[in-house]
């Protein structure tokens, strides 16, 4: 499989031979950061500017991380403090920046779409690294990585992506990816949280955790997001955690080999208990590990070959 | 890509295996031993070389030196040349080479820009006491100074003629032969 594309722009957009591609580049990846010297030549004198509108650490210093292991140079641009706050528009942000010749631009903004709007204005490589409630391809792909490595293939598993699903690009990113891969994808969380809509994308909808999460190879459980619950979609978070939280209980009823995911940050105790996060079923480091090999792979797919 | 056709066999299988057999016994004679060597073949057929030299050495001596495997994908100086991204596959070196004697191992040498890049790569894993190189064909046109230590066979070649080493490995059949365009 040769690499076509220009951007990483969702999950929506590859093809299963194209996820297989990063997923395989990816692991060949994996061996750079056993070494003592973490660092190969590959995009020396390229360029990657982080362009970050929205709170990210793990992300941003993943991207960060992966940049400068290819020997590239990573520069960081958060939106507080910068020209933006002096009224300067998105769109004239990015294109000041491209003017600086970067090769890639990793870009995370609030609204869906931005990074596929810079996509089109931009002569450098657009990598989404999270866009509103829309997309976060980097992020299913190391999700798929983590279930290839553990599990050894992806076809015919079942996954169940469990709670906040409508406020959730993690979930629809890995909804696309996972569908392309040959997985059954159960989501479940209380109904206000599933997007009524939610089967079209293929997937089954379950309002009860216990039947969710009985089959399941993997259980993904996704952040309650604090910042997002002001609008009285739940109760209370005390009853969310109650009724959604994964627990030692029920783990008890799930299958003796099932991983446990989750795609950080985790709320301790409210999505999932603390004795669940540090058992022997949670791969969630596995998944942080595998996110660095993940963002070497597409940086050296989109950035690596032909100088555009 | 234009297509080649078969010129010449070079190497038949007991011509391939007496060449591997003959790299073996020079490497043991030279380092005097295996106590300190270890075998690092370039990926694909390369490392398919180095094993069956290993092999050969253990006949020979009693003991198995190290094996490696190593990708040069990454370092690679015509990445921004070549019309195709070059799939990364993956490096398995899983001993120290810090003091060792590395015999690197592939299977054809040419231009010598692979050789370079698996040198750098080599370093970032430590600093071998020796490095030699070990090539099953030396086919010349060489564009960096660098020169073989064991050669299977040396084979003055035009630029535009490609050289084949098949393996049964890969290829079900053990021999080398030279190709030449159709057009």
């Amino acid at each position: 499989m040769t690499w076509k594309r220009k951007d990483l722009l969702s999950m929506q957009d590859l093809e299963a031979a194209e996820i297989t591609d990063v997923l395989d580049t990816a692991e060949s990846m994996k061996e750079i950061a056993t070494r003592e010297i973490k660092k190969v030549p590959t995009l020396r004198g390229k360029t990657v500017v982080n362009l970050f509108y929205e709170a990210s650490t793990r992300t941003r210093t993943s991207f960060e991380i992966a940049g400068k292991w290819l020997s590239a140079d990573v520069i960081n641009f958060s939106a507080s403090g910068s020209s933006s706050e002096k009224g300067e528009s998105f769109l004239d942000t990015a294109k000041n920046i491209d003017a600086m010749s970067p090769d890639v631009v990793v870009v995370r903004h609030t609204a869906s779409g931005a990074p596929a709007l810079l996509a089109r204005h931009l002569r450098c490589a657009v990598v989404n690294a999270g866009d509103g409630a829309h997309e976060h391809p980097t992020q299913a792909l190391l999700d798929l990585l983590t279930i290839r490595e553990k599990k050894g293939h992806l076809e015919g598993l079942n996954v169940a992506i469990v709670g906040d699903v409508t406020h959730s690009r993690v979930a629809r990113s890995n909804i696309y990816g996972m569908k392309k891969m040959g997985i059954t994808v159960t989501v479940a969380g209380p109904p206000t949280l599933i997007p009524p809509a939610c089967q079209e994308l293929g997937v089954k909808v379950s309002h009860r955790l216990e039947e969710a999460i009985a089959h399941a190879d993997v259980i993904m459980m996704l952040r309650l997001q604090h910042e997002r619950m002001k609008g009285g979609f739940i109760p209370s978070i005390r009853e969310y955690s109650r009724v959604w939280g994964l627990t030692v209980a029920r783990l008890e009823h799930c299958r003796p080999d099932v991983l446990i995911m989750h795609p950080g940050p985790v709320n301790r105790g409210v999505e999932l208990a603390p004795e669940v996060a540090d058992s022997q079923y949670s791969v969630i480091l596995d998944q942080v590990t595998n996110g660095v090999a993940v963002r070497m792979g597409v940086l050296f797919l989109l950035a690596g070959g032909k100088t555009a | 890509m234009s297509a080649y056709r078969e010129k010449a066999q070079v190497l038949d299988e007991a011509g391939l295996d007496r060449a591997l057999t003959r790299i073996a016994h020079e490497i043991v004679e030279q380092a005097e031993g295996v106590e300190h060597v270890a075998l690092v073949g370039i990926k694909t057929r390369g490392v398919t070389l180095a094993q069956r030299i290993t092999q050969k050495i253990a006949a020979i001596e009693g003991t198995k030196p190290s094996v490696g495997a190593l990708d040069i994908t990454l370092y690679r100086d015509d990445l921004g040349l070549k019309a195709e991204q070059p799939q990364v596959r993956t490096t398995e070196i899983s001993f120290p080479i810090k003091g060792r004697i590395v015999i690197l191992v592939d299977d054809v040498l040419f231009t010598g820009r692979t050789i370079r890049a698996a040198m750098d790569a080599l370093m970032d894993f430590g600093r071998p006491r020796i490095i030699r190189l070990a090539v099953l064909v030396d086919r010349g046109h060489r564009e960096l100074p660098i020169r073989p230590d064991y050669i299977g066979k040396n084979l003055p070649t035009s630029r535009r003629e490609t050289v084949a080493v098949m393996l049964k490995e890969h290829d079900g059949i053990d021999r080398v032969v030279i190709q030449e365009p159709t057009d």
